[in-house]
């Protein structure tokens, strides 16, 4: 399993290194949803800070079903899917080797996004580790139900919409606890506070990396 | 008295196959056993069922009733590992346009569980040298895509090989070496099931033809001459 996982998930990030989907249009996209927030809340500074945790978030799950998305679109070209299938490759492996590769993507389109809200809407980090720790999580929750629905949708004629429509209900609690511990990481208050959003965020998390792992075999093989 | 020789296990075994797209039958109840080192040409006209039977077989799509047997596993569970010891050389060539030709090979082969060290020389035996192994795969010929679908067949060294339509696409001296590369993977042991509206190239290789027709096999019958390379074009090419 893991070494399907290595395997695929190396060859979405050579792809994604050579295509630069991430980097120059879905990372652009995210900037320009976090400016046009911040023209629609004016230019006071006191409510885009206030707003900045949230409106980052917003920002990363948008980003989020563009990712998933291409990560869908890499195998449907060609029937690659198909080839993956008639490797024999372990659909677990497969999973989280997909997964991982959006994993990292997201990981890098958040600190371009981290440096967005800091410098656009000034706010100030107070407890980094708390903030990366909360981007880390987030990540691995994303990625996991992204590419679990990805799947999902993958046979699916309008798969395009289908995919934000399935998805961005259902990764709600990482928009909540993702905004609330940034909001400890940002405004200064005590780590501590955010415990319980943590623990909901790493539950989650938990919950589709193990879903993804055994759910993602027959739903490949039904699409 | 000396025992009696032990009869090899079929190498592809479907019995009363029905294979459903929707409520749409793909396959209506397919009877067919192949030995293993056989080369069977599948004909028929379009919409019979060859693609599916084929499909089938590689297990990618399932049964709704009736038994597949390839190799002696499930091929639809993947659980089995048969897959690994199925080539498909189908419409597709299952190429990623952002890799190049030498990426592409190597993912297919890794993937499959395969020694990466054959990939050269199947690149070689089908004409794919110096810069176009590093060529993007979105940046080739459909011809140039089932080369290199072909060179990860031959790289993987499968046990059963199903070709679909494998001439499609393919130049004279291509079409050539595909006849050449299927007659060693016979003559090494491998079972070919080539299905094609093409019979002349395939029937010289054959040990049987069988004629599908509206999902079922509806004649079966040994080809006159045994596998060797007579008519595929390897004079043209040697």
């Amino acid at each position: 399993m893991w070494r399907d996982a290595l395997l695929v998930g190396g060859k979405d990030l050579r792809i994604e290194a050579r295509s630069r989907v991430a980097l120059a249009q879905i990372a652009p996209f995210g900037m320009i949803v976090l400016v046009l927030f911040a023209f629609a809340l004016g230019p006071d500074q006191s409510p885009l800070v206030h707003a900045a945790p949230g409106l980052f978030w917003v920002a990363v799950l948008f980003s989020t079903v563009l990712a998933v998305q291409r990560s869908v679109a890499v195998e449907a070209g060609d029937a690659t899917r198909d080839g993956l299938r008639l490797a024999g490759l372990d659909p677990a492996g497969i999973f989280l080797g997909k997964a991982a590769a959006v994993g990292a993507q997201l990981l890098v389109l958040q600190a371009v996004l981290a440096a967005g809200v800091l410098l656009l809407f000034g706010a100030r980090v107070v407890h980094p580790w708390l903030l990366l720790g909360t981007c880390l999580a987030g990540a691995v929750g994303l990625a996991a139900s992204g590419t679990l629905y990805g799947a999902l949708s993958a046979g699916v004629r309008l798969r395009e919409t289908l995919l934000p429509f399935l998805l961005l209900p259902v990764v709600a609690p990482v928009l909540l606890a993702g905004t609330r511990l940034w909001q400890s990481s940002l405004a200064g208050g005590a780590p501590d506070a955010g415990a319980s959003w943590m623990r909901l965020l790493l539950v989650f998390d938990a919950v589709y990396v193990a879903l993804g792992v055994v759910v993602f075999g027959p739903l490949t093989e039904a699409a | 008295m000396a025992p009696a020789a032990p009869v090899p296990a079929p190498a592809l075994f479907l019995r009363g196959a029905v294979a459903l797209s929707g409520r749409f039958p793909l396959l209506a109840g397919v009877d067919l056993e192949v030995a293993p080192g056989e080369v069977v040409l599948v004909e028929g006209p379009n919409g019979a069922g060859k693609t599916s039977l084929l499909r089938v077989c590689a297990g990618l799509v399932p049964l709704a009733s009736g038994t597949v047997r390839v190799l002696g596993g499930d091929p639809a569970d993947v659980r089995t590992g048969v897959r690994r010891r199925i080539g498909l050389l189908g419409h597709a060539s299952h190429l990623y346009d952002d890799l190049t030709v030498a990426e592409n090979l190597r993912f297919a082969v890794r993937a499959a569980g395969a020694p990466v060290d054959g990939i050269g020389p199947a690149c070689e035996r089908v004409g794919l040298v110096g810069r176009l192994l590093r060529t993007p795969a979105g940046k080739l010929s459909a011809g140039q895509r089932r080369r290199v679908a072909l060179a990860a067949l031959v790289a993987r060294r499968p046990e059963l090989w199903l070709l679909d339509e494998p001439h499609a696409g393919l130049d004279a001296s291509a079409r050539g070496v595909l006849g050449v590369l299927v007659a060693e993977a016979a003559a090494a042991g491998s079972t070919v099931v080539v299905a094609s509206h093409e019979p002349e190239l395939v029937a010289p290789l054959a040990t049987r033809a069988v004629t599908v027709a509206g999902g079922r096999v509806v004649a079966d019958r040994a080809t006159p001459r045994p596998v060797s390379t007579a008519g595929t074009g390897v004079a043209d090419v040697a």
